[in-house]
């Protein structure tokens, strides 16, 4: 007999994403989605969009959501889950989001061991504003902003926002991956599955950082995209265990 | 030695597909192509070549395609 080996998971709802041709985003969003299936949390599961392109994940994942304001992701995802503290909660925020508007709100909701899950997708840039520099923009890397090239004199050097996150005493799992490959894709969900089970164990603030490919404003096709990430983005930001407490 | 292999299928939804070229690239067997007629949203999508190849290859069902595939534009079958 025949059977379905994978298909759109349970949590997504049937509406086309918006995002342009090979966008990380959506990968993303199906391997949250792919984890609340198996960890059986849908139903308790509330999400917390960023302004930027993942702007109206709220169409797409089946769960509850509630938008936060540019930035503020982990303190509303603060509110959320100290209200209602049965609740697995996780907010999804891009790096011109966490690591720029909102990194105060980001380090203290760390720094207090608020008991919510952070995805945190680095594409390097701003995206849905049209590919200005964020400060994960790599050095030598183009942008709207930096023609030529990012600039460490003029423009400062990528921000290593997870690294930081990780000394605030209440960071109990941090993980880098990337979307770029099969193989990158399944750790990346492994991954984000480990940063529930911490957050249902009542451990305190899990964060996946994933490194995800914009060929928009990278200007280049989605296979040299992923192809960039290995090459330049895993050199700046390097995939691995940045902090593992739940042992 | 024979290889064990599961036979496999693949659906691409083409009206979902965006045309990146990405299951293209990670199917082990060549199994995936672009088509050369626009969908409604004016992409080329991909398609599912393995009736049409005249080879002796088959898809194992293994599912790197859809695990790549930014848009969940392909389901799989195993079996
Ligand atoms: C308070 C506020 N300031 C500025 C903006 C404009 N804005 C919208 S998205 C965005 C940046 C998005 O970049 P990022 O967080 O990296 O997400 P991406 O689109 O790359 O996924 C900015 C600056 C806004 N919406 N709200
Ligand atoms: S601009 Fe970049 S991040 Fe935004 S949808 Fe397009 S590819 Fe994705
Ligand atoms: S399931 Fe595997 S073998 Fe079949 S088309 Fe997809 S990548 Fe190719
Ligand atoms: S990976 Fe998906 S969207 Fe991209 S060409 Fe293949 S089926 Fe289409
Ligand atoms: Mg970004």
């Amino acid at each position: 007999m025949e059977k379905v080996v994978f298909k759109k998971p349970k949590y997504m709802k049937e509406v086309p994403f918006h995002y342009c041709p090979g966008c990380g985003h959506s990968i993303i969003h199906r391997l949250v989605a792919e984890a609340i299936e198996e960890l059986a949390i849908g139903e308790k599961t509330i999400g917390v969009p960023p302004a930027g392109c993942a702007v109206l994940a709220y169409d797409y994942f089946d769960v509850d959501m509630g938008e936060a304001p540019h930035g503020r992701g982990a303190a509303v995802a603060t509110g959320i889950k100290r209200t209602l503290p049965d609740r697995i909660v996780f907010s999804y925020q891009g790096d011109g989001d966490i690591a720029a508007i909102g990194t105060a709100e980001t380090i203290h909701a760390a720094n207090r061991g608020e008991n919510i899950t952070v995805i945190f997708v680095n594409n390097n840039c701003y995206g849905m504003t049209g590919g200005q520099m964020a400060p994960t923009t790599l050095l030598d890397q183009n942008s709207t902003t930096t023609p030529g090239g990012r600039d460490k004199n003029r423009d400062g050097s990528p921000i290593d926002l997870s690294e930081m996150l990780a000394i605030t005493r209440g960071a109990v799992y941090i993980e880098r991956t990337a979307v770029n490959s099969v193989k990158n894709i399944r750790k990346t969900k492994k991954a984000i599955t480990k940063a529930f089970k911490v957050q249902m164990a009542g451990l305190g603030f899990s964060l996946v950082e994933i490194l995800s490919p914009c060929p928009t404003n990278w200007k280049m096709s989605p296979i040299d995209a992923c192809r960039r990430i290995d090459e330049d983005v895993a050199q700046t930001f390097p995939l691995k265990v940045i902090k593992d407490e739940t042992s | 030695m024979t290889i064990k292999t599961k036979k496999g299928r693949i659906a691409i939804d083409s009206k979902l597909c965006k045309g990146c070229y990405l299951c293209v690239s990670v199917c082990p067997d060549k199994l995936i192509a672009i088509s050369g007629e626009l969908n409604e949203k004016g992409y080329y999508p991909a398609e599912f070549t393995e009736t049409n190849t005249g080879e002796d290859r088959k898809c194992t069902g293994c599912a790197m395609c859809a695990v790549i595939c930014p848009d969940i534009a392909i389901e799989v079958y195993r079996g």
